[in-house]
């Protein structure tokens, strides 16, 4: 993708919503994502008070817990102008989960929605936001074969279409290969990788056959609790493929273009 | 019953089933094949979201105002000859039927394919009652010569082998066949048929009401069910007590929907809208028809905002064959009646204080894909987490997990308890993913690490967390040294 200069675009202003997961267990991610947003002009905040959107508790039948992690989220982050997650999961929960957390209480409600209104998942902002080029044309000689997991949370909860698939199209030195039944889950599930273990091992076994079919280099998604799930059983089968978050690939394109 | 009874609960039963390869392939293909005949029912309709619209409000509406709508059906019903019976719940179910078995001094009772049979346990009673019930939808029957449950809600024997079914017919006509999906049927016709013509009373479950015109369909593939509805005498149609839609043009949505969620059929081989009894000058049809709409728990769903949307629910079986847990380890991993999501949010509201049914809420990813496959859009995965929910509240569940699971959430309203509870979690990550014989000690003994260490490489927590490195990102800033 190209980066335009920064004296193309209106000064931006984002808050990092770095996720807890990407937080601890792939910060590389972050990494990526700040600095992809700053080439493309984008002044990132990282609120340092921010800890967890409340998922994992309101997954796990922890209502209260829940609704005091979304209720310090909103406090933290709606005095930015925007806010974006590399994760369509934590933006689901602002999106969706709150709407639930806050279906009695109009004035949280209306406080939640506001949130989400200025709150974007990576692909999200890139493509809606900043405006993705044109796909460029397919480099004769691609750099790497790339197949794209769509994460569920991304998709169904928080309703990204195809912009992934933008970003990387846009990433002309890839070439995208498509993966089949791209869109059934990964197994992860949160705690129910840990509490049914041996089930969500079936079930991300039947997405690494899918991957390996593909011949791809490269997998893609946008939520690190997939790829986390993924690359561990990629690991386990001794399958040698990449396994990146979104962000962490278009920060290494751009850094390859210079 | 099955041989997966309700004793061990989900975690055994799923464990069970991931051993068994059969099951696993054939659930699989079986999902697979019907999610692509739906995928490509959708594609050819080109209208298929707006279809689901349609449906969705009509249901909605139906449910929305049951009790008029109801009143409604009966009236009309009753005015063509219906005999409408109401049963508060299982057991007033079976005994209307086993008193009009009585009443018409009935034998056997040939059925067609019904879950709400299922779900009341009919055919026991019936045994009990000294009536033969003979299951005439060849995968039920088939079910019901193995002293099974039904593992999917449109494909009841899924799970079964060619080979078994076979060995189940071989022993149960003393004949020798062979594995030959014509054979099987071919025998299971020539067997059946006959019990048709002998039966006095016919039992089927009811697809949809009608109220407008105090009609009740039934869908099928095989035949059985019109057969079953018109030669016995008696017709007895189970009907759960929110299978109804107003109008004959909601009734054309549903007949859209159904086939194409079920299979990918654009119509099933028959369709079956019972206006009541042989009239005089007919030459078919039962002498009576009787129509037993049972509650069993379904005016407590309705009176519950957070599940009284999932009474909108058609049985179309999509929910089953997309989630993922479903189609990996298939339907009696469930120990229920209805398994796959529907199930598991169903389940539970029938019986409340059953808490092995209960965890089933656990039985899922939270993926979505029930509710995106679903034709009347019923939110199962939120659904799934408002039961998490009520089991939380009423400690159900593996307590020293929830407690667990607590304090965590507590702690990560500390930034400061986060940051330095976490920093613990990821340097314990660390140990036991290095490479010695204490860590392996320790991972073997830490049950959940252990278990999903099985069959995967656990990821090495990184030494510094993002917002640890913030500080440098910052400074890489200022000196613009990071790449730009």
């Amino acid at each position: 993708m190209s980066t335009p200069s920064d004296k193309d675009l209106p000064q931006r202003k984002v808050a990092l919503l770095v996720t807890c997961l990407v937080d601890q267990l792939a910060p590389e991610v972050g990494i990526a994502t700040v600095r992809l947003l700053r080439r493309r002009g984008v002044q990132v905040e990282f609120p340092h008070l921010q800890t967890c959107c409340g998922q994992a508790a309101w997954n796990s039948g922890l209502a209260d817990e829940a609704r005091v992690l979304a209720e310090r989220t909103i406090e933290i982050f709606e005095p930015y102008d925007a806010v974006v997650a590399p994760s369509g999961s934590c933006m689901g929960m602002l999106h969706h989960g709150y709407e639930q957390i806050f279906r009695d209480d109009e004035v949280w409600l209306a406080r939640a929605r506001a949130l989400a209104t200025k709150s974007f998942e990576l692909s999200q902002y890139l493509v809606r936001v900043l405006g993705v080029p044109a796909a460029e044309a397919q480099a004769s000689q691609p750099t790497q074969t790339v197949t794209y997991h769509p994460s569920c949370h991304a998709t169904r909860i928080l309703g990204v279409a195809d912009e992934p698939v933008q970003v990387l199209r846009a990433l002309g030195a890839l070439q995208l290969v498509p993966l089949s039944r791209a869109e059934d889950c990964c197994g992860f599930g949160g705690t129910f990788c840990a509490k049914l273990a041996d089930l969500s091992s079936a079930i991300v076994a039947t997405k690494v056959e899918h991957i390996a079919a593909t011949g791809a280099q490269c997998v893609v998604s946008t939520d690190a609790g997939c790829l986390l799930n993924i690359r561990s059983a990629c690991e386990h089968r001794g399958l040698p493929v990449q396994v990146l978050h979104l962000a962490q690939v278009v920060d290494r394109e751009d850094a390859a273009q210079r | 019953m099955s041989a997966h009874s309700l004793k061990d609960d989900f975690l055994d039963r799923a464990q069970h089933a991931l051993g068994q390869d059969f099951l696993r392939r054939a659930v699989r293909k079986t999902t697979d094949r019907l999610r692509d005949g739906r995928a490509q029912a959708v594609k050819e309709a080109g209208q298929f979201d707006a279809w689901r619209t349609a449906l969705s409000d009509a249901r909605r509406r139906a449910i929305g105002r049951l009790d008029a709508v109801l009143r409604v059906f009966v009236e009309r019903a009753s005015a063509h000859g219906v005999q409408v019976h109401f049963a508060a719940d299982a057991a007033e179910a079976c005994a209307i039927v086993v008193e009009l078995a009585r009443a018409k001094g009935a034998r056997l009772a040939a059925k067609g394919k019904s879950m709400l049979s299922e779900e009341i346990e009919l055919n026991q009673a019936l045994e009990a009652a000294c009536v033969e019930a003979l299951e005439t939808d060849l995968g039920e029957w088939i079910i019901q010569l193995a002293g099974e449950r039904p593992s999917h809600i449109i494909l009841p024997v899924v799970h079964k082998p060619r080979a078994e079914i076979r060995e189940l017919f071989e022993q149960h006509g003393g004949v020798s066949l062979s594995d030959e999906t014509k054979v099987l049927a071919g025998y299971a016709r020539d067997r059946l048929r006959a019990e048709f013509l002998r039966a006095e009373l016919g039992i089927t479950g009811c697809n949809m009401a009608i109220a407008e015109t105090g009609a009740v369909a039934l869908f099928s593939n095989e035949g059985n069910g019109r057969m079953v509805s018109t030669l016995p005498k008696t017709h007895i149609a189970l009907m759960g007590l929110e299978r109804i839609v107003e109008t004959r043009a909601d009734f054309a949505d549903l007949m859209r929907l159904l086939p194409r969620s079920a299979t990918g059929q654009r119509i099933t081989t028959y369709v079956n809208v019972l206006h009541g009894p042989k009239r005089s000058a007919e030459l078919d049809g039962p002498e009576e028809l009787h129509v037993v709409i049972v509650d069993a728990g379904r005016t407590q769903q309705l009176a519950d905002r957070d599940y009284r949307e999932a009474l909108a629910c058609i049985r179309c079986g999509a929910c089953l064959n997309a989630c993922p847990v479903y189609s990996t380890v298939g339907g009696h991993a469930y120990g229920t009646v209805y398994p796959g999501p529907i199930g598991a949010v169903i389940e539970p509201l029938y019986a409340r204080d059953d808490e092995r049914r209960a965890e089933l809420a656990n039985a899922s990813t939270l993926c979505g894909a029930c509710h995106e496959a679903c034709p009347v859009r019923i939110p199962l995965h939120d659904m799934l987490v408002s039961l998490r929910q009520a089991n939380a509240r009423q400690g159900r569940g593996d307590r020293t997990e929830l407690t667990l699971q607590r304090v965590a959430a507590r702690a990560m309203a500390v930034p400061f308890v986060y940051a330095h509870g976490a920093a613990v979690a990821r340097w314990f990550g660390r140990f036991v993913s290095s490479n010695g014989a204490w860590p392996r000690f320790v991972l073997h003994h830490t049950p959940v690490l252990h278990a999903m260490a099985r069959q995967r490489v656990l990821p090495e927590p990184p030494a510094r967390a993002f917002r640890d490195q913030w500080a440098d990102l910052v400074r890489d800033e200022r000196r613009g040294a990071d790449g730009r």
